[in-house]
């Protein structure tokens, strides 16, 4: 066999039997399907009783207003005075009471009284007051349908089309978004993940001296790639299993959250491009680990370093909130380019809008030109860095040595 | 063809000549001892004959080509400090680093389980290599450097840190190698051990050669003005004789430089002297180490 190919196996085969890895691969299922469960469970606990009028008291002072005094499920009990409405919520006959003001239509206030203390009134109890006001307020004035649509007055429905004028296959909406978040916040993980486990694999075969070993048998090259290839095997074994148990999760989902699940699509293009930004992302970090595996004398002064990197995986993941907000935000395009947070932000854009296809182009060919850059610079850090055991070289040696070495 | 030819190689790190126009050669059949103090540059010099690191100069010609990969699966190399994958067992391990080295499995865990067997280590070969004491893991490396059969092995320190026991079993595996006609370069300061196996040394200091040649030679050529007497009797003076040194169990008696150790003899056994050994001085490696050493800066 290929001496690259049974780097790459050896690699592979020793990574997957990591503890941490397949903590990391088993934990997102298990997790997902704890977080199923627990919503089921709370939903079951917390579904509210079929039948349960729950009453409120109200005052009229201002006269009129006695239609309309069943509002779904509650309903409203007219008392004469106010003494008497405070008397029956102290006795516990109504939760709560309202007063109408003989200045109401000119003043609009209405005074709300209850035992209970509260940040607002809790947005039920005011619109059935409101829906209350509105339908006595205009009984007799126009026809009930209309009172019916004035208190509901839209049902919004909205279709995206095509520039052809035709329904397009992509809706948007938050159902949009699900898919390429957990994919770009999976993806952020897996990368700082398998970074360390590089970082780490190279430092200790540079403290055991294996490495030397290893190079008298095979070349920086070989050693290098079959190294990035083998990580790269793991990650796709990891979004294997975790694409693997997502259809069966939905399935689960869906009995808990049914609606909301069947609003949940692909964007075009996304698997296409998930995969592509996946494995340009993984071979951007391997090397990137590698080049710092090279020049730090140890696994742990390497993880510190590697720390650099595998942070600015998640800005896009930090400000995905403002994405929603500002998704043309010429800072999107920077992270869409800038290839460290291009894969990350790449996919939170999806979801959320179009990308420019000349964004994408630029920010697949930065990513691409990085990863030939940064391997070229990683294999010649290597042969330089390789077998000094002592102190990290400081940042300006670094770079005079990658110049002239 | 020679197992290794190095001529006129130089190379220097920032601050430092580590090594300054060396040449040697090694044939095949060859126990080829590369001693010095620390820092004399002799494990530069094997990483530039594993092409681990490049010479700014001179050239290293290993089984009469120039480094390539096809020649690394003919070397074997134990570096000085030893380490192998910790959570790796013991078989594993060796079957991994030998598909390195062009071994097919099958044939790998064969031989490794034959090494494993002649070192008495059969019962580890599934013990994870972190379970293993220093002595051990140093027999497994050593396993891993010879288990492709390669034409040339080239050992740093491979004594440091072995018992009485596991030094001499790796002595006979290496005479072993020798007997088979492979190259086989020991890279040491303990002296002993090269004066018990090597057939001719090259000692570096400051990066360059200060002895290079056959041992007995060399030490001939060390050879000072005394010799060694154990004797019954009384000595009293002995023409020739400048000054006795007594020593426990024998006597040094320094020559004056213009007599013979045979005339001293002869005088002595003229005298009927009873004389229960008659040694001319040769100096042990390490003297001549010190000497060599001590003298340059």
């Amino acid at each position: 066999m290929n001496k690259t190919l049974l780097i790459l196996r050896h690699e592979f085969l020793h990574t997957i039997k990591r503890k941490g890895f397949i903590i990391m691969t088993l934990v997102v299922p298990v997790l997902a399907l704890l977080a199923i469960g627990v919503l089921q469970l709370v939903s079951t606990i917390e579904k509210p009783p079929v039948v349960e009028m729950t009453a409120i008291g109200y005052v009229n002072e201002a006269g009129g207003f006695d239609q309309y005094t069943t509002q779904g499920n509650i309903e409203l009990i007219h008392f004469d005075t106010t003494d008497e409405a405070t008397a029956a919520l102290i006795n516990g006959d109504v939760p709560e009471y309202f007063v109408i003001p003989p200045d109401y239509i000119s003043e609009g206030v209405i005074n709300r009284y209850t035992l209970e203390k509260e940040v607002e009134t809790p947005a039920a109890i005011t619109a059935v007051i409101k829906n209350f006001l509105t339908s006595n307020l205009l009984s007799e004035k126009v026809p009930p349908e209309t009172v019916y649509r004035i208190e509901a007055p839209l049902d919004l429905v909205v279709t995206r089309l095509t520039e052809t004028g035709e329904v397009a296959t992509e809706q948007g909406g938050f159902g949009n978004v699900i898919i390429p978040g957990i994919f770009s916040l999976l993806l952020a993980f897996s990368l700082m993940f398998s970074s360390s486990y590089l970082v780490q694999g190279l430092g200790d075969e540079k403290e055991s001296r294996l490495i030397e070993v290893l190079l008298s048998s095979v070349s920086t090259r070989q050693l290098l790639v079959g190294k990035v290839l083998g990580l790269g095997a793991t990650g796709l074994v990891q979004v294997a299993v975790w694409l693997a148990s997502a259809p069966l999760l939905l399935g689960l989902a869906s009995s808990t959250f049914g609606g909301f699940i069947s609003t949940i699509q692909l964007p075009a293009n996304f698997i296409i491009l998930g995969i592509v930004y996946f494995i340009l992302g993984y071979l951007l970090f391997a090397a990137l680990s590698a080049g710092v595996g090279a020049i730090s004398p140890n696994a742990r002064e390497g993880q510190q370093l590697s720390m650099i990197y595998t942070m600015l995986v998640f800005v896009p993941v930090w400000f995905s909130s403002l994405l929603f907000i500002f998704p043309n935000s010429p800072i999107w395009v920077v992270l869409t380019i800038f290839p460290v947070t291009a894969p990350m932000a790449a996919m939170l854009r999806l979801g959320v809008s179009d990308i420019a296809a000349w964004q994408l182009a630029v920010s697949i060919a930065v990513l691409v030109l990085t990863i030939i850059g940064v391997l070229f610079l990683a294999v010649r850090a290597f042969r330089i860095y390789l077998l000094r055991y002592g102190k990290r070289p400081n940042w300006g040696e670094i770079i005079q040595n990658l110049r002239s070495g | 063809m020679l197992a290794v030819e190095v001529t006129h190689v130089a190379k220097s790190f920032a601050d430092k000549v580590a090594v300054d126009d060396l040449s040697f050669s090694v044939a095949p059949g060859e126990m080829f001892g590369l001693i010095g103090p620390n820092g004399a540059g002799k494990t530069t010099t094997i990483r530039m004959m594993m092409d681990i690191i490049k010479p700014d100069s001179g050239e290293v010609t290993i089984l009469g080509e120039k480094l390539a990969e096809a020649t690394k699966d003919k070397l074997g190399y134990m570096p000085e400090e030893r380490g192998l994958y910790k959570k790796l067992s013991v078989l594993e391990s060796i079957v991994y680093l030998a598909s390195l080295k062009g071994v097919d499995r099958k044939s790998a865990t064969e031989k490794a389980n034959e090494l494993l067997n002649q070192t008495g280590m059969l019962d580890s070969q599934r013990k994870k290599i972190e379970e293993l004491s220093k002595g051990m893991g140093q027999i497994i490396q050593f396993i891993v450097t010879i288990i492709h059969d390669p034409q040339l092995v080239i050992l740093d320190e491979p004594f440091a840190g072995l018992d009485p026991v596991n030094t001499e079993l790796l002595k006979g595996m290496l005479a072993d190698l020798r007997n088979q006609g492979k190259a086989v370069i020991l890279s040491t300061h303990q002296m002993n051990q090269v004066e018990e196996l090597c057939d001719r040394i090259l000692m570096i200091n400051n990066g360059q050669a200060v002895l290079y040649g056959n041992l007995s030679e060399i030490r001939t050529r060390y050879r000072g003005n005394s010799v060694l007497l154990d004797f019954k009797g009384e000595l009293g003076e002995i023409p020739g004789v400048t000054g006795k040194r007594p020593h426990k169990g024998y006597t040094e008696l320094i020559l004056d430089g213009k007599t013979a150790p045979q005339q001293v003899l002869e005088h002595l056994v003229s005298r009927g002297l009873a004389i229960n050994r008659f040694e001319v001085a040769t100096p042990s490696l390490n003297e001549i180490f010190l000497k060599e050493v001590g003298r340059k800066p």
